[in-house]
This record gives C-alpha cells, structure tokens and sequence, in this order.
C-alpha cells in the first residue's frame, strides 16, 4: 500500500527523518507515535507530498510519489491543525472539496452523525475549534478511499463525538481500509490502533502490533509499554 | 488551475480588502476628475500615480494574500491537485481581482466623465495596460517573496522594501551614477538600465506618449532610434512581458521545491 | 492735381498694349515679349513650356500667365530678374532654377525696384525662390513654393528680403527649402496668413530687422521654427508653431532681441516652445504652450521681460534657467501643473507657483537623466528644492497663478 525507502528530510540543519524505511500492507490501523519532534508530521506530510524529501522514495498503490497529484485521489486526509480559508460557508467549503476531487461523496451522512446542520451556513471563521474539527472531519471521511491520514483526530472533541470518530474509524477499517493514525491520546491509540510505528529521532525505532509491543517491554499497561519503549532495544 | 482560480477569485471578491481597492481607485477617479475637470489633465496626473501605487499594491495585496491563504493553501494541497495549479491559480485571482479593481475603478468615472467622446482615450488605455502590467509583475514578485519567507514579517518587510527599491531608491542610485559618468556616453547605459526595473519600463511607456518632444531634445543616435521610432514602444512592451513571465515561472519553480 | 495724375495714369493705360506670347504667337518667347513691349504693357504668357532663364525685366510691365504656362530654366541660372519699378509677375509655374554654389541663382529676383507685386506663382525644383533685393513697396502674395531641399549647404531660402522696406509677404505656402521666409537688413515688413512647413532650417529668420510684423502664420514641422536675431521691435501675433522636433530645435529662437512682442501665439509640441537668450523688454501675453518638452528655455541675460496671462499646458519642462538670477516677471499665467488652492475663489491660486524644477537644472547639466522623467525620486527631489530653492532662482515664481486656463 504505502512503501517508503530510505527517506531523509531536513530543516535547515534540523535533521528531522534520517533514513526510514516503512512498508504499510493493505488493510489495519497503524499509529505512528513518538515524542514532540520525532518526525511523526513530516513522514505524513512526505506521504502526502506536501514535504518534498531531500532523499528516499515513497511509492503509494506501488507508484513513486515523485512531483504526482493523482494520488492523492486516493487518499483522505486530516490536518493537524483545523483551519480554514475564514470567509467560507461550511456548506461551501464542502461543496468546493467536492468540486476539486469529483468523486462520490457522502457528506450527509457525516453531517447529520456530527449534528452539523446548524452550522452549514455559518462562515467558519466564526465556528469553535471542536466544530471546525468536526467540519475538518467530515470533509476527511465524506470520500470512500483506500487510504485515511488522520493527524491528532481527537483535537478538540467532546466525548460523544469521540465515540462516533472511534465508531467510523471501526467501519472504515472493516471497509478494508488502510489507516494511518498520530495521536497523543495513548488511551485512543491503544483502542483503535492494530499496529504501532513509533518514530525516535528520525528513525523507526519500533514498529509491530500492541502485543509484541507489550511482551517486549514487558509492561501490561499500554500507556507505560510505550513510556519504556525507548529502554528496550528490540529488533524491528 | 482554472477551479482554483475560480475559488480564490470568488474568495477575494467576497473579501472586504478588493472593495476597499476598488472603492479607493473610484474615489481617486472621481477626486481627479472632480479638481481638474479636465480628462487629458486628470490621466497624466494618473499615470504620476499609477506607476508608484500599483506596484505598492499589488506587493502588499499578493504578500497579504499569500499569508492570509495559508490554510487554504495547506487544504489545497491534500487534494489530488497539481502544486503548479495551486499557486498559479491563486496568483492569477489575486492578480485578477486587483486588475479589475483598477480597471473598474478607474474606469467606471472616467466613462462617466465622456472619455469615449474624448481623444484622452489613447493615454487612459495606455494607463491601464501599464496599471495591468504592474499589478501582474508585482503580484508575481510578492508571491515569490512571500514562498521564500515563512516569517510574516519579513515577508513584509522584504516586500515593501522592494517597492521602495524599484519605486525610488533604484531611480536614485540610476541618477547618482550618470551624474557620476557624465563625461562618457551613457545613452546606452541608461535605456539598459531602464529595462531592468519594471516601473522604469512603465514610466518609459507614459513618457513615450507624453514626453516625445523633450525626449527628442537629446542628440544620441541610440536615444533617437528608441524615441523616436516604434522600437522603444515595442522593445519595452517585450521587456514588460519577460518581466511578467519571469516571476510566474520563479514562483511555480519556487512552489514545488517548498515544504508545508 | 489730382485730376492730372489721374489723367496721366488713364493716358499710361489707354496706351498700354496686351501682347500674347504662345508658341504659334509671332512672339514665341519670353525675352522676346520683353523686349517688344513698352512700358506699361501687359504680357500674357498662354499654356505651354518656355525653356528660358535670365529673362530681365527692365520696365514697367504686367506679365501674366494663362493657366499656369511653365518657365523651365533648365538649371542653368536665375530665371526672371525685375530692375524695374511697377512690375507685376503673376500665374506662372517656374521650375529647375540652377543651383550654384558661388552665385544666389533665384526663380524671381527684385532687385532696387519699388511698386511690384509677385502673385500666384508656383516654384518648383527652385534653388531660391523669390529674391528682393533692396526693394520696397512691394507685394508678394499667393504663391505656392516647394522645393526639394535635403541639406542647408546646398538649398536656399522660399522668399528672401535683403535690405527691403514696406514690403507684405502674405498667404504663401513655402516648404522643403531651407529657410522657408529669410529676413535680412529689412524694416516695417508685414509677413501674414502664411504658412511655412517641413523646411530643412528655419521656417521664418529674421536677421538685423526691426519693426516688423508677423501675424497669423503657421510653422509646422522645421529644422526649426522662428529665429528671430539681433533685430528690434518686432511683433509677434497669433501664429502657430509646431512640432519642431530635434536636438537644437525650438518653435521661436530668439537671440539679442529688445522691445518685441509674443501675443496670442500658440506653441504646440516643439522639443522646446521658445528660446531665448540675451533678450530684453519682451512682452509675452496670452499664449498657449502646450506639450512641449520645454515651453520656455532662458538661456541668460535676459532682463525685464514679462509673461502675462499665458498658458502652460502639459509641457514636461515649464520654464528652464541656466543660471540663479531671474530679473523676469511671471503673473497671472495659468500652468496646468500648478497644484495650489484658491480658497477665497477669486480665481488665482492662494500659493505662488515655482515654474522652474530641479530636475530641469540636472538635465540641462547631464542630458541623459531625461529617461528619469516622471520618476518618483524625481518629484521627491523637486519638491526638496521647491520648499528650500539652491540650484533654482528663487525669487521665480508666479506669485498670482490662475487657477483656470486663459480663455
């Protein structure tokens, strides 16, 4: 599905991603974790193309990614942060992503699960950060395909909508999706997540299911497996 | 391109800042007309203004902009879209939106005030093909500024140092040096050195159409064949365009090197 | 008395004959006709050729020509010469005058006659034109001159007065010769309603002449337009002069001139409207100078010389001075760059305008800096030099501009 080679990245003399090398099989839900600044945004945004990297290939549905649109198509993605261009409508903006990637869609759904109606014809400059997260996540499942990005979904919900963000990520799963996850939120992870990449310094210093994890570092406890990940060395 | 260029032209139209251009290139029209009330008067007063505030607006309002639609950018760029399409998308609504400001703006007072029954038609056109042409080249130039500069500020700053640049400081230094060489022959020196900055390339163009009778006045053979026949018209009408195409060409270069 | 002149012209006329030269006429030339006739007689030239030069007319005659005959001279010198008082020259098409780099060959030269009228004449392929030579009384009216000048060492002038008196030149077209009207040692010269144009020098050049008048003409298109030279009293009304484009070109030259005149004028796209140098107690009223690169170049010592009542329209330079003195007056002229306010609306700008800029001195001094014309840094400079003046006279300026043109 997803199959990166080598990849390095820098930021002035930042060195962000030395060399990593991932494959993401078709199917599951993967959490890519580290700490603050491990590269955990870069390898997505490199995924995504929007880091163009200094080294390293990244093949998506087995095509190089190199200066490609297209497959992007394939992908929906949410942003880390929620903005949005402030003097759109909601039911604008979802329209105008609509009319870019002209593919079926199925935003009604979303919006009524979310209870978006009110807002639809609010500009989104004047809308909470947990609604704009809401929009952000509509505009993210409304298209059916292979691939899901979600940069710290959870950003900002309450609750129940944490519940329904859990509850679609399950059917998208059982969609045969493939799900690529970043969250702080171990308890989350823990929940949904199949597989756990976790970033160091640039490197993949982990990579395998919550299992294999837990054995390794011996911990039952998810939250503190992860805690000590970094005092066992184990072969990826 | 053309979706992209349809959102952000829709956005700016939406967005207060193009009414406030367009209103203030209305009220400079009216204001004009209204003290001079003379067409002829009112344009050659206006291509004084036109080749100093276009290029400062059109630097601020494309940094601004640029800033302004980060997000919408960063949005852009998880769509199946090419970069290329994105950013010239956006710089042609931006630049477009500016050009219509100008051309409505200046135009709606002046055809008001008779200017198809007037012979200042020729200049006002003149007028607007140069307002274009440096809404265009200093649109291009703030984006390329705004890319290369994360920092808003010193995207700012870089840009209205720019204008500064080429709207004085570069006629300045241009002064300065053929006072300094005047015993040499400079003719050559000075067209030279009038091709590589657009609003002195503009300006060349107003004073081909105003200014042909003390432009005459100077002896040198180069100055005669570039004033006195069509190449001075046609040569810096060429420049004009490399000047525009130059920067578009940096800024989709710049565009797909750049990370987000 | 009276009764007797009268008498004695009626007697003249009742004897004057009418001779017909025409090629099947028994008098088939020119000269021949000349030299038949008597005093008083009239000539009628019919339609056809006449290759003839030196034809000299020494007497009172009326040569007249019936649809425009042709005088060809075959480019082997001057053409008619007039050594006699009363003599009218009138409907004849000459052409092919020899040139000559030693003598002045003209198509029709008066020389020392008074009395004579040359009229609806047309010169062609001519080296000069009409030539009066120490003639007086005289006429020159309707003709039509059109040369082939290139360059000013070999080309002469349209009509030419050399120490001539009281003589009108009016409603003649001259043009492509080298001055088209050319002025020399002569007084009380009336030149009107003509129009000069496309000359290789000037279109009208007085020399040493004075009290003389030009009014109503049109100089269009001339290596330059008017000079006007050591002379004095000369008047200067209601003529146009335009597009004298080139280097040293200028509408009105005028160099060591006093007491003359400029009314009513109107200057139009020259490189420079008028230029003067040395001259005093100039008069300049209610002209319009529009578009050109200066409308008024002083050149130095020029003193007591006023400007009244003007229009300045759209030149890129209004006025330009070589020098920090200024002992002319400016008033009441309107310039169409004055920005002022005239707050107690009585028609006169409440600031005074200063006509000279600082970028007119740096041009004057490096003449390339002319592409900096409309430049920002440019009006920044002037406007420096306009609030504290150091390379300009400052006590020029028209301290009572009009807010609206002079109608």
């Amino acid at each position: 599905m997803i199959e990166i080679n080598n990849l390095h990245k820098k930021f002035g003399k930042n060195q962000v991603l030395s060399g990593v090398n991932l494959t993401i099989k078709k199917g599951g839900i993967y959490a890519v974790l580290g700490p603050n600044g491990s590269g955990k945004t870069t390898l997505i945004k490199s995924v995504l193309g929007m880091i163009i990297p200094n080294k390293g290939t990244i093949e998506v549905l087995g095509e190089n990614i190199k200066n490609k649109s297209v497959y992007r198509n394939e992908i929906n993605y949410l942003p880390q942060i929620a903005t949005f261009p402030g003097n759109l409508k909601v039911k604008e903006l979802i329209k105008m992503i609509r009319d870019l990637r002209q593919k079926a869609c199925g935003e009604q759904l979303l919006i009524e699960l979310f209870s978006l109606e009110p807002f639809l014809e609010k500009k989104l400059s004047t809308l909470s950060g947990g609604t704009k997260q809401k929009v952000n996540i509509v505009l993210t499942f409304m298209f059916d395909s292979p691939i899901i990005i979600l940069d710290e979904p959870t950003t900002g919900l309450d609750p129940g909508s944490l519940i329904r963000l859990k509850k679609l990520i399950q059917k998208e799963k059982q969609n045969g999706k493939t799900i690529l996850i970043t969250s702080h939120i171990m308890q989350f992870v823990e929940e949904v997540s199949d597989e756990i990449i976790y970033l160091l310094e640039g490197e993949i210093y982990f990579k395998g299911t919550k299992e294999e994890l837990q054995n390794n570092t011996m911990q039952t406890n998810f939250e503190h497996a992860i805690a000590e990940i970094t005092t066992y060395r184990t072969d990826v | 391109m053309f979706k992209i260029l349809k959102y952000s032209f829709f956005d700016l139209i939406r967005s207060r800042w193009s009414y406030v251009y367009f209103l203030f290139y209305l009220a400079l029209g009216f204001v004009l007309l209204f003290l001079n009330n003379d067409l002829s008067k009112a344009v050659i007063t206006l291509m004084n203004v036109i080749i100093v505030l276009v290029p400062l607006i059109g630097t601020i309002f494309g940094v601004m902009y640029f800033y302004n639609s980060k997000e919408f950018t960063e949005l852009l760029l998880a769509q199946p879209l090419k970069r290329s399409s994105i950013f010239l998308g956006q710089y042609l609504g931006v630049a477009g939106s500016l050009t219509m400001s100008l051309v409505f703006g200046l135009g709606i007072p002046f055809v008001l005030y008779g200017l198809f029954k007037s012979d200042a038609i020729w200049n006002f056109s003149l007028l607007l093909v140069t307002g274009t042409f440096l809404t265009l080249i200093f649109t291009a130039l703030a984006f390329n500024i705004a890319l290369a500069h994360e920092n808003k500020i010193k995207g700012f700053g870089f840009a209205v140092l720019l204008w500064l640049f080429l709207a004085v400081i570069y006629d300045g230094l241009f002064l300065l040096s053929l006072i300094v060489f005047e015993e040499y022959p400079l003719d050559t020196f000075s067209l030279v050195a009038t091709m590589f900055n657009p609003i002195d390339l503009s300006r060349t163009l107003i004073l081909l159409k105003l200014d042909i009778s003390a432009l005459l006045g100077y002896t040198g053979a180069i100055f005669k064949q570039f004033f006195g026949t069509n190449y001075g018209l046609i040569l810096s009408l060429v420049m004009l365009l490399l000047w525009t195409i130059f920067p578009i060409f940096s800024l989709i270069f710049k565009a797909k090197r750049k990370d987000f | 008395m009276f009764f007797l002149i009268g008498c004695l012209f009626t007697c003249i006329m009742l004897k004057a004959n009418t001779i017909e030269v025409c090629s099947s006429c028994t008098i088939k030339s020119i000269k021949e006709g000349v030299s038949k006739s008597s005093d008083f007689d009239t000539l009628l030239i019919k339609k056809g050729t006449y290759k003839e030069f030196n034809i000299i007319i020494d007497k009172p005659l009326t040569v007249i020509g019936k649809s425009f005959p042709v005088v060809d001279g075959e480019d082997q010198g001057e053409i008619i010469t007039i050594i006699s008082d009363y003599v009218t020259i009138d409907g004849l098409f000459i052409i092919n005058v020899g040139t000559s780099y030693t003598t002045d060959y003209a198509a029709i030269r008066v020389v020392r006659s008074k009395h004579f009228l040359i009229q609806n004449v047309v010169l062609e392929k001519l080296f000069f034109g009409i030539y009066l030579e120490k003639a007086s009384e005289g006429k020159v009216f309707h003709n039509n001159i059109i040369g082939d000048a290139v360059e000013e060492f070999n080309s002469g002038n349209g009509i030419q007065l050399w120490h001539c008196k009281n003589v009108i030149v009016s409603q003649n077209i001259v043009q492509h010769v080298r001055d088209g009207i050319y002025l020399e040692f002569s007084d009380d010269i009336v030149i009107k309603n003509n129009i000069s144009s496309n000359n290789v020098r000037y279109g009208l050049h007085f020399m040493f002449s004075n009290n003389d008048e030009y009014v109503n003409n049109t100089f269009d298109n001339n290596g330059s337009g008017v000079a006007v030279m050591f002379s004095k009293k000369i008047k200067m009304h209601n003529n146009t002069f335009k597009k004298n484009w080139g280097s040293s070109s200028f509408g009105l030259l005028l160099k060591e001139i006093n007491d003359a005149e400029i009314i009513g004028n109107t200057f139009e796209e020259n490189t420079t409207g008028i230029s003067i140098e040395g001259s005093n107690r100039v008069r300049y009223e209610k002209n319009d100078l529009i578009n050109n690169g200066w409308a008024i170049k002083v050149r130095g010592a020029c003193y007591t010389n006023t400007f009244v009542n003007n229009n300045f329209l759209y030149n890129s330079f209004d006025i330009s001075y070589n020098s920090k003195l200024n002992d002319n007056e400016f008033k009441n002229n309107y310039w169409s760059s004055y920005t002022g306010y005239d707050l107690d609306k009585n028609g006169i700008g409440d600031v005074p305008y200063r006509p000279v800029k600082l970028f007119s001195y740096i041009v004057n001094r490096t003449p390339e800096t002319i592409v900096l014309l409309r430049s920002l840094f440019m009006d920044i400079i002037d406007f420096s030099e306009k609030v504290s003046p150091v390379f300009t006279p400052d006590n020029l300026t028209d301290a009572n501009p009009l807010m609206r043109k002079f109608q």
